[in-house]
């Protein structure tokens, strides 16, 4: 039996009929939606390629029902950007030199943004490296991740600062 | 991944008569669910999503000190709960050195204690595995046994319980609150885990159609919040389960050991509780040849189950660091790499 859910996606809500309850979110992103920015990696939980945040937390896109989670609201690494600007992680990632090939990227990127709103890892790089060890870089670039997190949690309290 | 019929059940009755159902199985943050149905190992016709089921996402501390969490509390909720981290900071230091902050955001409590082991052979439908289907052999026998039992282990099966969580809260009492067709009930999480014997490869005390509302622990689980610690070695520092886990607890009192609770993770089908070796410690005062000797209390019987004698040693000395570091104090604030060996709060390298 077809099922009928409701994403708020980035901002737009997409109303989408399942045909096979087996979809997981990251293939209704990919291949319903168009959203191909979340990456499949592993699919099993294990690299962290397809992180997004729902309703604001960062979660596996691949271990998780797209019929569970049915109402929410999802944030992908496409929509971080604002009026063509990119988003304070995004633009630490490019100046860090954050990657390599790219492709843990979007999921580096969104678990960094649901790392810094958990709000636990301060400015400590070892509690960083612990906060994104859910995200694996093939080519190893995790020192310049751990320092463009640094740096964006830096903007990001300063832009508060300033709107504050 | 084999089809299914979705039911989303609004209320706990509705949830245990579609729950109940033949080949039905309850879903709540699909950590392990999901990942065994990929590789086949779980086939369920039937997917009762008990995510919205009203109630059982709450943490309760109540006055009188006994604490109720709720099944569907997040992982990662229960160990930033700054009341409950307090009270058991051995369980959240144990909770957060557990997947990663991905799997903790959905991942639940009553998912983390009804998760598979993690034994290669059950993953793999090719292999025998007497716990995927009884009667068809052990493939971990003679295999590759890094991670397998050295405790309550019989030829039928090998596997390790995989829970960081349940550790800590074995030694701590906690009981598991089960609704079910023929309604409530409670389990003690010592005896949650059946071992398994020469006929049968262990399983968990959960009859088809029941469901875990929540885990209660008892009035006394704060009293050892000052000297608590989860210590846990795995192949690598982070994201990784554990090769042996150990949770150690004291109630001090003037100096002198009051009460003591201590536990293994990775070493057997549930988590290892020796409460000959809590008996050891009691009215004693903190001392190296103290721990050793309940060190030895705690792996007393073991005996490998393949290539792993050494988790036996690795064990002991693991026993012996995490009686050490609550002794010292459970630090002030949640170390920066929880439950690691490598993370110190005194300054002193544990490098070798």
């Amino acid at each position: 039996m077809p099922l009928s859910i409701s994403l708020t996606i980035n901002g737009n809500r997409h109303d989408t009929l399942l045909d096979d309850a087996r979809a997981t979110l990251l293939d209704v992103l990919r291949e319903r939606i168009g959203l191909t920015g979340t990456k499949k990696g592993c699919d099993r939980g294990q690299c962290g390629a397809c992180t997004v945040l729902v309703d604001g937390r960062r979660i596996n896109a691949c271990l998780t029902l797209a019929a569970s989670v049915d109402g929410a609201t999802i944030t992908t690494i496409e929509g971080l950007a604002r009026d063509g600007e990119l988003h304070p992680v995004q633009a630490a990632f490019i100046e860090n030199d954050g990657f390599q090939c790219g492709y843990c990227t979007p999921g580096q990127i969104m678990s960094a943004v649901g790392l810094i709103a958990e709000g636990d890892a301060g400015d400590d790089p070892e509690r960083i490296r612990e906060g994104m060890s859910g995200n694996i870089c093939r080519c190893a670039a995790y020192p310049g991740i751990t320092q463009a997190v640094l740096d964006a949690q830096r903007r990001l309290a300063d832009d508060e600062r300033v709107s504050a | 991944m084999k089809s299914f019929d979705y039911i989303r059940p609004a209320t706990l009755e509705e949830a245990i008569a579609a729950g109940s159902q033949p080949g039905a199985s309850y879903l709540a943050g699909g950590t392990n669910l999901l990942d065994l149905m990929k590789v086949d190992v779980a086939r369920p016709d039937r997917i009762v999503d008990i995510t919205r089921l009203p109630g059982l996402d709450r943490t309760e501390m109540h006055d009188d000190g006994t604490i109720r969490i709720g099944a569907l509390v997040r992982n990662a909720d229960l160990a930033r709960d700054k009341a409950f981290a307090a009270a058991c900071p051995a369980v959240a230091e144990a909770l957060l050195s557990g997947a990663s902050p991905q799997l903790r955001n959905a991942a639940t409590v009553g998912g983390n204690l009804m998760q598979q082991t993690r034994c290669a052979y059950f993953y793999d439908p090719h292999s025998a595995c007497n716990r995927r289907q009884q009667g068809t052999g052990c493939d971990a026998l003679g295999g590759d046994t890094r991670n397998h039992a050295v405790l309550g282990w019989s030829d039928s099966c090998i596997a390790t319980h995989p829970s960081d969580f349940c550790v800590p809260l074995t030694a701590l009492d906690a009981v598991v609150e089960i609704e079910g067709p023929e309604g409530p009930r409670d389990a003690p999480l010592s005896r949650f885990y059946s071992l398994p014997d020469e006929a049968a490869p262990g399983g968990v005390d959960l009859a088809h159609g029941e469901l875990i509302t929540a885990l209660r622990l008892p009035s006394d689980a704060a009293s050892f919040a000052g000297h608590a610690r989860y210590l846990k070695l795995r192949e690598r520092t982070s994201y990784a389960f554990a090769i042996v886990s150990a949770a150690a607890m004291l109630r001090m009192e003037g100096g002198v050991i009051a009460e003591a609770r201590i536990a293994l993770g990775g070493v057997a089908a549930r988590p290892w509780r020796s409460v000959i070796a809590e008996e050891r410690l009691r009215d004693a005062a903190p001392s190296a040849d103290l721990f050793v000797e309940a060190a030895e209390a705690v792996l007393q019987g073991a005996e490998p189950s393949g290539e792993n004698a050494f988790k036996i040693e690795l064990s002991k000395r693991l026993v012996i660091r995490a009686l050490q570091r609550a002794a010292e104090g459970t630090p002030e604030r949640m170390p920066a790499l929880p439950a690691s060996v490598f993370a110190s709060d005194t300054g002193v390298s544990d490098h070798a």
